[in-house]
Order: structure tokens, then sequence, then C-alpha cells
């Protein structure tokens, strides 16, 4: 691809300068790329930017604070960014932002579905990009599959495809798939009543293996080894094996993201046990916008909402209901 | 592969549901059930969709390790509780009854093979006189019959035939079921196992049906990977030593790891477990659940000290552990049985081989 061999060339020029630059390279597996960090310009052969580079390289930042280092994003990910320069999390000074346009990234989970007929995903030999398509070689031969089928939800909501606030930018800025996101993911899911709902998140948290990849995964889930999830004084979550427990997680977890969280869906891909966990981080970024015309990682002279204080909110009414 | 003193009997897809709810009268019976997009161990239910071959995201480790269990209950007796002469009533819990695993993988079955030296008085415990068994997990051992479903292809993240399994391994099965036309081939390899065989539905397999399973073994067996050289692989026991100071190496590798439990807990070799009082006034529990060396709190001391307080030394210690610590001390054998699920369900894509061999490498040239 013309934009991976513009961006190996961009990486090359400037890694003298950095640390290290982070980005993608092969996975182990055809659907997914794995992070990269290149270190050195032999490295960059291997980068690669596109519909497989998934994961999202803010969330290593915070670990390098002080020393000068590179990092590719896609639109999402630069808000992540945002939010953790916003939040002083890591410094402007310290970084090199390489930025490019976004088409979306696979959700292989979809494409996993879609195969399922064919092959599991572990067992395609490769796959690659061609315009709106994706090239599977399967056991049985080649295949193709439509992006759109497979893009993730999230991308299909995207309204900053093209990363935000970058010290060089590659390639050409495309609109976005959409322009507004009306939450219909979250409409959708509020039809149901909500003992409903409930019994929704008792099946799905019941998966749940308390791996914590979804805290772990996530570039603005700060507290790190301070988690309140495993603080034994205060002892605030039981160790036994229940479902209470865990969606209590889940709560507190959306809860500290409220006003902070970008929406770039880390942490419901990290689960290896597939429970849609952004739902709820969703539920309360909509609230945040509604109450607070604040939307997460965009403008870099906003404050958080919830990470200030003002008398009076122009938009609840404390005094007059 | 199966023990030829046993005689393989053949079961139509039909007929399997049946059979294994025969079964579930005398045990509870666990079998893969796919809910969204992960697949689970679930007691035996409606619509399991048996018929199909699933390869579950997590092991089967829970049915004899619990993700958490009380070792035992408490309670403060007598009016003036937790006075000090309140004496204390401590309860076990009631063990539960036996267990049949149904379509585990052979790399699931071969993970307990790595638990039972730990939980049955080995190693240290020796100097004590081996009295360091642990009731909880060997009364489920025994109790639990293993029906391992031979994989018919190889994953990319599978590496079983590195660390001494393969697809249609019999190694801690009981019995193993293979995916013919119509039906399974159930080839015992315990008396256990073929004691599951009791049932009419179980007919005396044909020879090409028991020729039928062998090619198709074999053929599993070739879409496995490139494995390393035999022998090679022992390496790692010196290297990971050798490496152990080497922060450098430790913090290239652990680069991109989140160090967040995924692949510890989806692990069928990780046995690691932590102990929780949990009292509501005068009464609770001693828990006992899985633990996680990724974990900052798994090392964390007393005094607030951190001996592994960075990612790179937990990772560390993962692998090390896996390919050098606890081969050390259990006759060479690898806590890893090569399932692959730690690379598979990975969110930030490590992978356990390529440590492996990079350490082998790494350690050769210093």
């Amino acid at each position: 691809m013309a934009i991976e061999q513009e961006l190996q060339a961009a990486v090359k020029a400037a890694l003298p300068e950095l640390d290290c630059i982070i980005g993608w390279g092969p996975g182990p597996d055809a659907l997914r790329d794995a992070p990269l960090f290149l270190r050195d310009a032999a490295d960059a052969d291997v980068l690669r930017a596109g519909f497989f580079s998934v994961n999202n390289p803010a969330l290593f930042l915070p670990e390098y604070k002080g020393r000068k280092i590179g990092v590719l994003v896609k639109g999402c990910d630069a808000r992540s960014v945002g939010q953790l320069l916003l939040e002083g999390l890591v410094r402007r000074e310290d970084l090199f932002v390489i930025g490019f346009p976004c088409s979306g990234v696979i959700d292989a989970g979809k494409a996993a579905a879609l195969i399922a007929d064919r092959c599991e995903a572990g067992e395609l030999r490769s796959v690659r990009e061609q315009g709106d398509s994706i090239v599977l070689e399967g056991p049985d031969g080649a295949f193709s599959l439509a992006k759109k089928d497979v893009r993730a939800d999230k991308c299909e909501r995207c309204l900053f495809p093209n990363a935000m606030d970058a010290d060089l930018f590659v390639g050409e800025k495309r609109a976005p798939f959409a322009e507004l996101d009306e939450y219909a993911d979250l409409a959708a899911f509020e039809q149901a009543p909500l003992e409903e709902r409930m019994a929704f998140w008792e099946k799905e948290m019941s998966r749940c293996i308390r791996c914590y990849a979804c805290r772990d995964a996530c570039p603005l889930c700060v507290c790190r080894d301070q988690c309140v999830a495993v603080a034994r004084d205060p002892h605030w979550l039981s160790q036994a094996d229940g479902i209470r427990d865990k969606l209590f997680f889940q709560i507190i977890h959306a809860s500290h993201l409220a006003g902070r969280c970008t929406g770039c869906g880390e942490c419901e891909r990290a689960c290896p046990m597939g429970i849609p966990v952004l739902l709820l981080k969703r539920a309360l970024s909509r609230r945040v916008e509604t109450l607070f015309a604040y939307r997460a990682g965009i403008d870099m002279q906003g404050r958080p909402p919830l990470l200030t204080f003002s008398l009076e909110e122009p938009r609840i009414k404390e005094r007059d209901w | 592969m199966s023990d030829r003193s046993f005689t393989p009997a053949f079961i139509s897809f039909k007929a399997l549901s049946g059979w294994l709810r025969a079964l579930a009268q005398k045990a509870t019976v666990h079998a893969p059930r796919r809910e969204g997009r992960a697949v689970v161990y679930r007691e035996l239910g409606d619509g399991q969709g048996l018929e199909s071959f699933l390869r579950p995201t997590e092991s089967a480790k829970h049915v004899l390790f619990p993700r958490s269990e009380a070792l035992f209950s408490f309670q403060r007796q007598g009016e003036a509780a937790g006075a000090a002469s309140g004496k204390i009533r401590l309860q076990e819990p009631e063990g539960e009854g036996p267990a049949i695993i149904f379509g585990a993988l052979s790399c699931d079955a071969r993970g307990f093979l790595s638990f039972d030296p730990v939980y049955d008085g080995c190693g240290t415990a020796q100097a004590v006189g081996g009295i360091a068994k642990d009731p909880y997990y060997l009364r489920r051992r025994a109790n639990t019959s293993i029906i391992v479903r031979a994989c018919k292809s190889a994953l990319n993240t599978c590496f079983c035939h590195w660390v001494g399994g393969g697809p249609a391994s019999t190694e801690g099965a009981d019995l193993l079921a293979t995916d013919l036309e119509g039906g399974l081939l159930l080839s015992p390899c315990s008396e256990a196992g073929a004691a599951l065989l009791e049932h009419p539905d179980c007919v005396p397999a044909l020879p090409e049906q028991i020729a039928a399973a062998a090619a198709l073994h074999a053929a599993a067996e070739r879409s496995l990977g490139e494995a390393p050289p035999a022998g090679e692989l022992a390496a790692s026991r010196a290297a990971l030593l050798a490496l152990f100071e080497n922060s450098e190496f430790w913090q290239r590798q652990s680069a991109q790891c989140l160090s967040c439990g995924a692949c510890t807990y989806l692990c069928p070799t990780c046995y690691c477990f932590n102990i929780t009082d949990e009292s509501n006034g005068i009464a609770g529990a001693r828990l006992r659940s899985w633990d996680s060396c990724m974990s900052a709190l798994f090392t964390l001391e007393a005094s607030g000290h951190n001996p592994r307080a960075a990612k790179a030394a937990r990772l560390k210690n993962r692998v090390g552990h896996k390919f050098s610590y606890y081969p050390a001390i259990h006759e060479g054998r690898f806590s890893c049985c090569g399932c692959g699920r730690c690379i598979k369900s990975c969110p930030s894509s490590v992978d356990i081989r390529k440590i492996v061999l990079a350490a082998i490498k790494e350690a050769a040239h210093v």
C-alpha cells in the first residue's frame, strides 16, 4: 500500500531523534496486526498501518513519559492522545505524532462469524486489503469479504477519521462515514424493559473471568496498579466468583471514564470472552454530551467536565426543577 | 493412539445428546457452548450444539480448580460474638459429586498434568514428607472424567507439538472422541473412560471407522506449523536463567504487554491462587481464588515493596516459570501445553513462542 510505504519512509526519517516509535507490525494470525515498537530503521520495513491496525497505541504513552517517542495514530487513537494531553498524563513535547487517513479497522469477531462455514480465523494463511474488500487465503483457497461487512461498529459512527494535532500527516484526509453519532446502538438497547436489560448484563457478565483486559487495554484507565478492583485495604470487591461484583467493576470502570472515554472500543475488543462492555461507557458518554456538551479528546482548550467544577452548570437545573 | 486393551465405540450425532444426558444422571457434565463471541463450558443444557466441534475460548481448568471456592466458612459463636471468650465454628464446604468434561481439547487434558504434581504434595513439600496435598483439587481430580475431542486442524496459534502434545493426544484423557461422518468415534484411554461407554447407543466401532479416525488425526497433525528441532526448546531452561538479570531484553519483550490476566486465566496450566478471608459481621469464609503473576498485587509485600513492580518483571516470571523454573523441578516437563490461548486471546498479540525462541537465541549470543 502506498500509504504504508510513505509511513515507513517517514518513520525511518524520524527515528534518529526518537527513543522509539509505536505503530503496528505483523500479528500472530492473519486478521490482526500487533503493536510494534520500532527502535531501528530495519524494523520499519515490517511497519503496517491499515485495516488490521486495530490496537490503540495511545495506551502505551504514559509509560514513556519524559522520553521523546513517536506514535502512529488513527483518528480514534489521536483522540485518546488528546485526552491524555488534556489530563497531563503525557506531555506534548515528548511526542512526535504521525497521522494518516483511517478508513476504519476490522472487527475480527465479525469476520470470524462470517467465515465460520469455511474455517476459523486462526486457520487463515494470509489476508490483504484490496480496495473496499479484504482477500483472505483460507485452507481451501482464496475468497473475499467486503470491508463494510467486517468493519468495527465504532468506525461506522466515527466523526474523526483523520488524526487531529499530528506533527506529520501522511496521505489525503478523508471524510468520515458518519456526520453524527446518534447513539443508535444505545437507543435500540434501551427499547427493552429494565428487567430484560439487567438479565442481559447478568448473562454477559457470567462469562467474565476477571482478567481485567478491559481495564488494561483502556488508554484512559490510568490508575494501573492502584485499581480499586484489586485493592485489599479497603477490600471493595469480593473475591467470590459472582456476577454482582463483576458488574460492579464494570460500573466503576464506566463511571471513572465518564467524560474521558473517547469510544475507542479497546475495552470491548480486548475482552477474551466477548462481553460488550463499551455499551456501558457509551451510555455515560451520551449523558456527558447531553449535560455538558463535551466530547472527550477533541478540544484541546476544553476541560473534562468531571475533572473540573462550576458553581452552576448551564445545562443542569439544580435550583428550579 | 488409544490403548489397545480398550474397544472403541461409535455414537451417532443423533444419539450423542441422549448419551450425555444419561451420563448427567450420575455426574455433572460440562460441555462447550457458544455464547456471543466466546465458547464457554456450561453444564449440559438444551441447544448446546454438541454435534459440532467447538474450540473453547477458556480452558476447562475451572472444573477442577474453581475461579473462587470457599475452603471453609467460619462463624463466631456465643452471645458476645467477637468477645475474647467466644469460640469460632468452622465448617467444611460440601464437596461436589463426580464430573465429566466433554469436548476438552487434547491440550486441555494435558494441561492438568502440570497441575497434578503441584497439588499432590510435590517439590518442596517432600522435605516435609509430601504432606502438602491439596484435598480440594485432588478430590475433584479423582472424581472427574475427561472426554477429549480431537482437533480437526490446528490454528496459527497452536503449538502443542512443541511441548510433546498433538491434536489427538490421549495423555490425561479418559476418552478420545473423533468427529467422523454422522457421529463420534469414542476411544477409551482409561478404565473410567471405558465405563462411560456402557450405554446402548455406544455401539462397537467398525474397523473402517477406526481407520478413518486415524487418518483424521494424521491430517490434523500435518496442519500444525513448524516446530523447533527436537530438543532445542529444552535450552529454554538455562537460557531463561541466564537472562534473568537482562532487564533490557525483558523490557523489549514486554513492550506490547498490557499486564492483564487474560493469558493466565485462559491458560490450562496456570495454577496460582490467592487466599482471602471475607466476612460480614460474625460470619464469613476463607476464599481461594485464581491469581495471576501478571498482576501487580501478586508480589506486593506487606511492607509496600514490590519485587515485580514493572510489567517486564511479571512477563519474565510467566515465561520463566513455564519454560525454566517449573521444568527444573518437574523432570523437564514444561508448564505449557501449547494450546496457544495466551496468544490467540491476548489483546496485544504477545506471542510466548517468540519470547522463548528469542531468549534461547539471546542467551546463545552472550
